[in-house]
């Protein structure tokens, strides 16, 4: 090799960082993303790429190459999973699923914005909803579906509180209510981690 | 004339549309008893759970409550009808993943079982939009039609998982440029316009409007945009989720980007079977489509009297 070759052309090996997040992607059936040629079709038909710094073939580079940061940045969350580049991966990679698949990783490495996690805990396990429409708080919501001719409260969980135990004792089950927990607790260390950090770096 | 057969449904409501947008829950029972089809409710269904938020944190706990959501359907031996894209995705991706992949159905069993539930997977979840087209067909809806538009120009959104994944749902793999729901919207004798980026998403679903809603409402804008340019005086969606980010999503566009969308959009959102149903010659009142109350904050954040205007100078 020449000088100037080995001077300008760097060869970069990335090497997995964590092992441990490489076992992870493989048991999150990741390892499909091995057929990915970086082709950038999936980057070039997000609507969400459009407009921010998200880039799927990036990710799922950094994924391929069990690089962390994409559990970290906030990237991945960015994906409106509109299937895109799902349909027209042309080496079938189920792209957006794999997107899912990431999330669930960071979820679990306590990697969770503060609104998803009060949506998941507060608000669906709690109530059975996403988007609930009981207790005095939201009587308006009432009110309007009785202006339309409908009952206060449809005859969902709303309407059987026993639905609603069933949920959560499914939820309990599965390891949903043991997730939130674990991750909660691994994003109270790390903020606890970055201000000592912090407050070292400051002295 | 079409002969009426015996559909039956279970009314998958969701969490947007009984919660936040009853007139769309109105306008869909009112479309269903008009055309003949029973609705059976699902007796304590909850969140389908959400494809973009809840998959996202645990694809198992999002597989084992949407089968349990299931199972209510099942139970009373019919299929789960949503009219909302999200909920869709969710219900009809853990069926399809489930009859493909039976260590899932064992795992999810597993937890049902505790519950006293048994997942069978015998019930194909289904959209209104599905039941329309396919169950009933296009020569069933237009042997119903009473009055049509003279000049109704409108803006068809389909919303992504109506669509997509296309080997999960009942279109025949097309996902780039479907036309079901513009031929539903033309029997109307509205006109379905081509627009830049049709099938571009709202920017509501995927945890992204959670996360941050600024990125979500430039989805909004951009397609805003799209539609104002080529003169739709509305909207038509099939998503309660979609149809809140197309109708709030106005005003969070009107004000997070006043600075580059010159006037502030303004145009009605409606949703298909308020549509169908006024051509079908039902009560306005019972498509949602009239206020009876004093309540602030609350949709349709649009005005829809515009469409009402035309709705008055053209159906006779």
């Amino acid at each position: 090799m020449s000088e100037n070759v080995k001077k300008y052309i760097k060869r970069q090996v990335i090497k997995p960082i964590n092992s441990k997040i490489s076992e992870k992607f493989v048991d999150a059936g990741l390892e499909k993303i091995r057929a990915c040629i970086n082709c950038g079709t999936c980057t070039g038909g997000c609507p969400s790429g459009r407009r921010t710094a998200y880039r799927t073939r990036s990710a799922i580079r950094k994924a391929l190459t069990g690089d962390t940061s994409v559990l970290e940045d906030i990237d991945i969350w960015l994906c409106s999973t509109c299937y895109y580049c799902y349909e027209r991966c042309p080496r079938d990679i189920p792209v957006t699923d794999m997107i899912i698949k990431l999330r669930n990783i960071a979820v679990e490495e306590g990697y969770i914005l503060d609104a998803h996690f009060g949506l998941a805990n507060n608000v669906f396990f709690i109530t059975g909803h996403g988007v609930p429409a009981n207790g005095e708080e939201n009587k308006k919501w009432q009110d309007l579906r009785e202006s339309y001719g409908l009952p206060p409260l449809p005859p969902t969980v709303h309407c059987h509180p026993e639905a609603v135990e069933e949920v959560q004792s499914l939820l309990k089950s599965v390891g949903f209510t043991e997730l939130m927990e674990n991750t909660k607790k691994l994003k109270e260390e790390r903020a606890k981690k970055e201000q000592a950090e912090k407050e070292e770096s400051t002295k | 004339m079409i002969e009426k057969k015996n559909w039956r449904y279970g009314m998958f409501l969701g969490c947007v549309a009984p919660n936040r947008y009853p007139m769309i829950e109105a306008s869909i029972r009112a479309v269903f008893e008009h055309l003949g089809a029973e609705l059976l409710e699902l007796e304590g269904a909850s969140c389908c759970p959400a494809p973009g938020v809840f998959r996202a944190f645990h694809i198992p706990s999002w597989l084992v409550i949407a089968a349990r959501n299931i199972t209510i359907a099942e139970q009373i031996g019919v299929s789960p009808l949503t009219g909302c894209n999200g909920c869709y995705g969710t219900l009809r991706d853990a069926w399809v993943e489930m009859e493909h992949e039976p260590s899932l159905k064992k795992m999810v069993n597993e937890h049902l079982a505790k519950v006293g539930r048994v997942y069978k997977g015998n019930r194909e979840p289904k959209h209104i939009v599905q039941a329309l087209y396919l169950d009933m067909g296009m020569d069933y809806l237009r042997d119903h039609i009473k009055y049509t538009f003279k000049d109704l120009k409108v803006a068809v959104h389909y919303g992504c998982h109506i669509i997509k994944p296309s080997d999960k749902r009942p279109w025949g793999g097309q996902y780039e440029c479907p036309t079901f729901l513009d031929e539903m919207v033309e029997l109307t004798g509205a006109k379905s316009l081509d627009y830049k980026d049709k099938f571009l998403c709202c920017g509501a679903g995927g945890a992204v409007r959670t996360a941050v809603k600024e990125i979500s409402a430039d989805f909004s804008r951009e397609k805003l945009e799209n539609i104002r340019n080529a003169g739709a005086d509305i909207i038509i969606d099939v998503c309660p989720f979609c149809h809140l980010q197309l109708d709030l999503g106005q005003l969070e566009a009107n004000g997070i980007y006043k600075d580059i969308i010159g006037e502030p959009y303004k145009i009605p959102v409606i949703y298909l079977t308020q549509l169908l149903g006024l051509a079908f010659g039902i009560d306005p009142n019972q498509l949602g489509l009239v206020k009876n109350h004093q309540l602030a904050g609350v949709p349709p954040f649009i005005s829809i009297e515009p469409f009402l205007n035309i709705v008055k100078e053209q159906l006779d």
